[in-house]
C-alpha cells in the first residue's frame, strides 16, 4: 500500500516564508550559551532562560506549523526552503538551508513541546542538584541542535546538529560524572553512535559528490529532486547496487547508530545512567528519533527506482533491521529488573518497529508512530522519574510495589502511557500508530517474516509492560523507606502527555487519515468504509488478540504476588537458562568486549609500541645525532679550536721570547747587525745596478 | 788604478778599521773613536769625489766635509759626556757590561 | 798614483789599525790623533786646504783632547781584567770585514766610470765663505742650532747631580 507519490513529493514551492524558520534552532542555543556563562548559584536565571527560550520555539514553530496546516487545508500542499551558501572553495558551493513542509512542521511542534513539558519537569525533578544550572545549559544546547536537525535542508547542517545532538547527549549522560558507570556509559554512547556517524559521513561525502549539491530541496536541484534521484540510479556502485542504494544504506547505518538499532544498540541500555528528563527527553523522544526522522527526510533517496508493488535494496534492509531489532529488544526486555532499563530496551524495540514502518510503509506510517511513541515514552519515563523520586532514588522493582495507592496520579498516568505503548485497542495512540505498521507488514511484497516478527513483538510488549506494573504499582511495598506521591511541577506535565496519548490517535485512524495526507500532501477524507475494510479490521483484532494474551500470561505469571527481592523470577522458575539469556541481554555488550574491543586493546598496545619504540626511537636517534653533534663540536671548539688558538698562541710566546734574545742589551750586537745589514743591503743595491 | 780608486780604497779601510774598532772593543770611549774614524773616512770619500768630480768649482764637496766635521765634534762632545755620566753610575766602561736594556 | 799618497795613506791606516788594537786607552787615542793627521794632509794632498786645516783645528785640536779627557776621567788608563777585546771579537772582525769587501768591490768594480783627473780647483776661502753665506746658508744655520743644542745637552749629560750624588761620589 506504498504511496508512490509520496516518494517523489506533489509539493508546490512558495507557500509561507521560512526565513526566520532558524530563529526556531538559534534561540535555544543563544540561550545555553547564556546560561554557559551564569555561575552555578543563578539557578532561577537558568531555568528561567531555557523554559523561556523553548517556549518562543514552541510558539514560532505553532505559528508555522498553523500556516502549513492553514495551506493544507485549502488543497496547496508546500513546501518552502531558505537556502545560502555558507562558503566557496575553488568551484564548489557549500551550502546551507533549512525547509519548512509537513514532515518538519509537525516535527517541530513535537520536539519543542515534548521538550517544553520535560524542561518543565526538570524543574521539580533537579531540584536537589547541585549542578543545576548545567543541565538547563546542555539542555537548551539539546533542544536548539536538534531542532537544528528538523528544520534542516542541507545535509552538511543536518549533520552538524546530528553532530551536537550527539555531543550534548554525551553530556548529559555523564551529567553525574563522579559516577564512574554514568562516565562509562557517556562515553559508550558516543563512541557506538561515533560508529555509525561515520557511515553517515561517507554516504554524505558520496551523496555530495555525486549529485554536487548539499541541499535536499532547492528548486529542482537538489539532491532529493527527481534530476539528482536519475543521476544516483543510472551509477552503478558495488555488489549489484546502484548509487542510490549503497548511499541510502550507508546513511541508514548512520541512523542505525543514533536510533539503536541492533547491533549499535548497546548504548541505549546504558544511557540510562543519566537524569530521568535526560532518558526521557533524549532517548526516548526526540534524539534515537532523529534517526527514524533522518531516514523520513531522505526517503526519496532510499524508494528511488522503486519498481510497481515492489522495494528497494535499501528499504529492504532498514526492514529486517527494525523488525529483528523490535522482537530482540522486547525479548531482553522482558527480563529486566530496572524500571529505566525496561523502558529502554521497550524504546528500541519500538525505534525498529518505526523502521520497519518506514521500510514497509513509507514516510507516514513510520512518523506516525514516532510521534505517537514521542508522546507516551515521554510520559512512561517521566512517570519512571516521578516513581524514582517518590522512592528516594530507588530503581530496581523488585524492591518497589504497591505504588497504586501511594501515587495514585502517577499509577493514572503511567497506565494510560503503557496501555498506550502495549497498543490497547481504540482509544490509545500506539494501537493505531502500530497498526498501520502491522498493515503495511501484512501487505509487505517481498516477505512475510517481518510482520510475524512485529506480531510476537507486540505481544512481547505487552508481557513485559504488564510484568512491570504488576511488579512497580501491584502487591504491597517492598522498599525501605515508604514512597510519596510527588508535587504538580512533577505530575501536571504527566497528565499533559497522556491527554495527547490519546487524543493523537484521531488524526491517525483509516477512517480519517489526517497524518498520512498531511504529510503527503493530499486532502483528507473522512471515509468510515475505510475501517470497515475486512482485511484491516481482521487485522486490529488480531492485534487486540496479542495483547491481550500478552497481558494475561504476564498477570498469570506475575498476578498479585509481591514477591520479595531474592525470590528468583516466576519466569526464571519455569525457563531458566533463557532467563538468563535474557537478563543478561544475550551478551552482545561481551561479544563486543572480546572482539570490538580487544582489537583496538590490541590496536592501542601496538601503537604505543610503535610510538615509544620506533617513532621514539627514531626521535631518540635524532637527538642523541643531536647530542653527538654537539660534543664533536664542543670537542672541536675546545681542543681543535680552543687548544690549537692557545697553542698558537704559546708559539708566538715562545718565539717572541726568542726573538727577544736578539735584544742582548749589548750596543755592540746592535751596530754588528747593523754593519751586516747595511753591507748587504749595498751589495744587492750594486748587483741590482749591475744587472 | 785611478787616483780616485786609490783615496777612496783608503776610505774603505780606514771605515773597515773604524767598523772592527767599535764592534770589538769592550770600552765605550773606544766605541766612539772607532765611531770618529768612520765619520773621518765619510770626508775622505767626499773631498776625493769633490776633487775628482765634476764641477769642483761648486765646492759642494768641500762645503758638505766641513759641515761633516762640525756635526762630528759635536756628536763627540755629547757621546763622551754620555760616557762619563755612564761611568759615574757603573763605574766602569764596558759596554758588555751594560745590558740591562736587554730582551 | 805617487809615492806622497803612498806614505801618508800609511801613515793614516797605521794610525788608525794602533788607535784600534792598543791596549792602553791613552795610546788609543794618540794614535787616533796620529790618524787625523795623516788625514788632514790627505786632504791637503787633494787640494782641500780650508778641510785639512778644519780636519787639524777641529779633530786633533778638540775631539781627540776630548777623547783624552774622558779617558781621565773615566779611568781608563786602567787595564781591565777580562781583556779589551770582547768575547765575540772574531764575529765583528769578520763583519767588518765583509764591509770592506762589499765596499772595495764596488769601487773596483766602478773604475771604468769613475772621472780621470781634471784639472786642479783653485779655491779661496773667500769662495767658501760666500758659499756658506750664500748658497748654503740654512745648513750653516741648522749646524749652529745643532752646536748650541749639542753644547747644551753635553753639559747637562755630564753634569753632576744633586747632593746626594756627591756623598755617595765621595764614598
Amino acid at each position: 500500500m506504498l504511496d508512490t507519490e509520496a516518494i517523489s513529493g506533489s509539493f508546490t514551492p512558495g507557500g509561507p516564508s521560512c526565513d526566520y524558520l532558524f530563529l526556531i534552532a538559534a534561540v535555544p542555543m543563544i540561550a545555553a550559551g547564556v546560561i554557559a556563562l551564569l555561575k552555578q548559584p543563578y539557578r532561577k536565571t537558568a531555568a528561567t532562560l531555557a523554559i523561556g527560550s523553548l517556549s518562543i520555539s514552541l510558539f514560532l514553530s505553532l505559528i508555522a506549523f498553523a500556516n502549513v496546516v492553514s495551506g493544507w487545508m485549502q488543497g496547496v500542499a508546500t513546501r518552502t526552503v531558505f537556502n545560502f551558501t555558507w562558503f566557496q572553495f575553488g568551484a564548489t558551493n557549500v551550502d546551507l538551508g533549512w525547509v519548512l513542509d509537513p514532515l518538519s512542521a509537525i516535527m517541530l511542534v513535537m520536539v519543542s513541546f515534548v521538550g517544553l513539558l520535560i524542561f518543565i519537569y526538570s524543574t521539580g525533578y533537579m531540584k536537589d542538584d547541585e549542578n543545576y544550572t548545567r543541565f538547563f545549559c546542555f539542555l537548551s544546547l539539546f533542544a536548539g541542535a536538534m531542532l537544528g536537525v528538523v528544520i534542516a535542508n542541507s545535509i552538511l547542517l543536518m549533520f552538524m546538529c546530528w553532530e551536537l545532538v550527539g555531543l550534548t547527549s554525551y553530556l548529559l549522560i555523564g551529567f553525574w560524572y563522579q559516577k564512574p558507570a554514568a562516565a562509562a556509559a557517556a562515553k559508550k554512547a558516543f563512541l557506538t553512535t561515533r560508529v555509525g556517524d561515520v557511515f553517515f559521513l561517507l554516504g554524505m561525502v558520496w551523496l555530495f559528490s555525486q549529485t554536487g549539491t548539499l541541499l535536499f530541496y532547492n528548486s529542482g536541484a537538489g539532491s532529493m529532486e527527481a534530476d539528482a534521484l536519475n543521476g544516483l540510479l543510472a551509477q552503478p556502485a558495488a555488489w549489484g547496487l546502484t548509487a542510490a542504494g549503497a548511499i541510502g544504506l550507508l546513511i541508514f547505518a548512520g541512523a542505525a547508530g543514533k536510533s539503536g538499532q541492533f547491533p549499535l544498540h548497546v548504548w541505549l541500555p546504558d544511557a540510562m545512567e543519566g537524569p530521568t528528563p535526560v532518558s526521557a527527553l533524549i532517548h526516548a523522544a526526540t534524539m534515537v528519533a532523529a534517526g527514524v526522522y533522518l531516514i523520513a527526510r531522505v526517503y526519496p533517496l532510499m524508494a528511488a527506482g522503486m519498481p510497481a508493488g515492489g522495494t528497494t535494496v535499501a528499504l529492504t534492509v532498514v526492514t529486517w533491521a527494525g523488525a529483528f531489532t523490535a522482537v530482540f529488544a522486547a525479548l531482553i526486555a522482558v527480563a529486566q529488573s530496572d524500571i529505566k532499563r525496561i523502558l529502554a530496551y521497550s524504546t528500541v524495540s519500538q525505534l525498529g518497529y518505526m523502521m520497519a514502518g518506514l521500510g514497509m510503509g513509507g514516510v507516514a506510517v513510520g512518523m506516525f508512530h514516532l510521534i505517537t511513541h514521542a508522546f507516551f515514552k515521554a510520559l512512561l519515563f517521566l512517570g519512571a522519574g516521578s516513581v524514582i523520586h517518590g522512592c528516594s532514588g530507588e530503581q530496581d522493582i523488585r524492591k518497589m510495589g504497591g505504588l497504586k495507592s501511594d501515587m495514585p496520579l502517577t499509577f493514572a498516568t503511567y497506565a494510560i502511557g503503557m496501555l498506550a505503548l502495549c497498543g490497547f485497542p481504540l482509544l490509545f495512540s500506539g494501537f493505531w500508530s502500530k497498526d498501520g505498521i502491522l498493515d503495511a507488514a501484512l501487505h509487505w511484497s517481498v516477505a512475510k517474516t517481518p510482520f510475524y516478527m512485529l506480531i510476537i513483538g507486540a505481544l512481547l510488549t505487552a508481557f513485559y509492560m504488564t510484568r512491570q506494573m504488576v511488579y512497580v504499582f501491584g502487591g504491597h511495598w517492598r522498599g525501605g523507606k515508604p514512597a510519596h506521591e510527588n508535587p504538580s511541577v512533577l505530575v501536571a506535565p504527566l497528565w499533559i502527555l497522556a491527554f495527547f496519548a490519546v487524543t493523537l490517535s484521531l488524526i491517525g485512524t483509516p477512517a480519517w487519515p489526517c497524518f498520512r495526507a498531511f504529510l503527503d500532501g493530499r486532502a483528507a477524507e473522512f471515509n468510515w468504509d475505510a475501517l470497515m475494510e475486512s482485511g484491516l479490521l481482521l487485522l486490529m483484532g488480531a492485534s487486540t488478540v496479542m495483547v491481550v494474551l500478552g497481558m494475561i500470561f504476564a498477570w498469570r505469571l506475575y498476578g498479585d504476588r509481591s514477591p520479595k527481592p531474592t525470590v528468583p523470577d516466576a519466569l526464571e522458575k519455569i525457563a531458566p537458562v533463557a532467563w538468563c539469556l535474557l537478563r543478561d541481554r544475550l551478551y552482545v555488550d561481551e561479544l563486543y568486549g572480546v572482539t570490538v574491543i580487544a582489537f583496538y586493546g590490541w590496536w592501542a598496545r601496538v601503537a604505543d609500541w610503535l610510538d615509544r619504540r620506533v617513532w621514539g626511537g627514531v626521535v631518540g636517534a635524532v637527538a642523541g645525532g643531536f647530542a653527538l653533534w654537539a660534543r664533536l663540536n664542543r670537542f672541536l671548539d675546545t681542543r681543535v679550536v680552543d687548544g690549537g688558538f692557545d697553542k698558537g698562541c704559546d708559539e708566538l710566546a715562545v718565539g717572541g721570547g726568542l726573538l727577544a734574545r736578539v735584544q742582548t742589551g749589548r750596543v755592540q750586537t746592535h751596530l754588528r747587525i747593523l754593519a751586516l745589514a747595511v753591507a748587504a743591503m749595498a751589495l744587492m743595491l750594486i748587483w741590482s745596478s749591475r744587472g | 788604478m785611478t787616483p780616485l780608486t786609490g783615496y777612496l780604497l783608503v776610505a774603505a779601510l780606514l771605515f773597515s778599521i773604524g767598523l772592527a774598532g767599535a764592534l770589538v772593543r769592550r770600552n765605550a770611549i773606544l766605541v766612539l773613536i772607532g765611531i770618529e774614524l768612520m765619520l773621518n773616512a765619510a770626508n775622505l770619500n767626499l773631498i776625493a769625489f769633490w776633487r775628482y768630480g765634476p764641477h769642483p768649482e761648486l765646492l759642494t764637496g768641500m762645503i758638505f766635509a766641513i759641515f761633516s766635521i762640525a756635526v762630528a765634534a759635536a756628536e763627540a762632545a755629547v757621546g763622551l759626556g754620555l760616557v762619563i755620566q755612564i761611568h759615574r753610575h757603573a763605574k766602569t766602561t764596558d759596554i758588555d757590561q751594560m745590558n740591562r736594556m736587554k730582551g | 798614483m805617487s809615492v806622497v799618497f803612498y806614505v801618508l795613506a800609511a801613515l793614516t791606516v797605521a794610525g788608525a789599525l794602533a788607535a784600534v788594537l792598543l791596549k792602553n786607552t791613552v795610546h788609543c787615542a794618540l794614535a787616533l790623533t796620529v790618524a787625523f793627521a795623516g788625514l788632514a794632509l790627505l786632504f791637503l794632498n787633494l787640494d782641500a786646504q780650508f778641510a785639512g786645516f778644519a780636519q787639524i783645528l777641529v779633530y786633533i785640536g778638540a775631539v781627540a783632547i776630548l777623547v783624552v779627557f774622558a779617558i781621565l776621567l773615566t779611568k781608563g788608563s786602567e787595564t781591565p781584567r777580562d781583556g779589551v777585546f770582547s768575547r765575540t771579537w772574531l764575529v765583528g772582525l769578520v763583519i767588518a770585514a765583509g764591509v770592506f769587501a762589499v765596499l772595495s768591490w764596488a769601487v773596483i768594480n766602478s773604475v771604468r766610470v769613475l772621472p780621470h783627473e781634471t784639472a786642479v780647483p783653485q779655491v779661496t776661502v773667500l769662495q767658501i765663505g760666500n758659499a756658506l753665506v750664500g748658497r748654503y746658508v740654512l745648513p750653516l744655520e741648522i749646524v749652529a742650532v745643532l752646536l748650541t743644542a749639542a753644547m747644551i745637552g753635553a753639559v747637562i749629560v755630564a753634569m753632576h747631580e744633586k747632593v746626594g750624588h756627591e756623598k755617595e761620589g765621595q764614598k
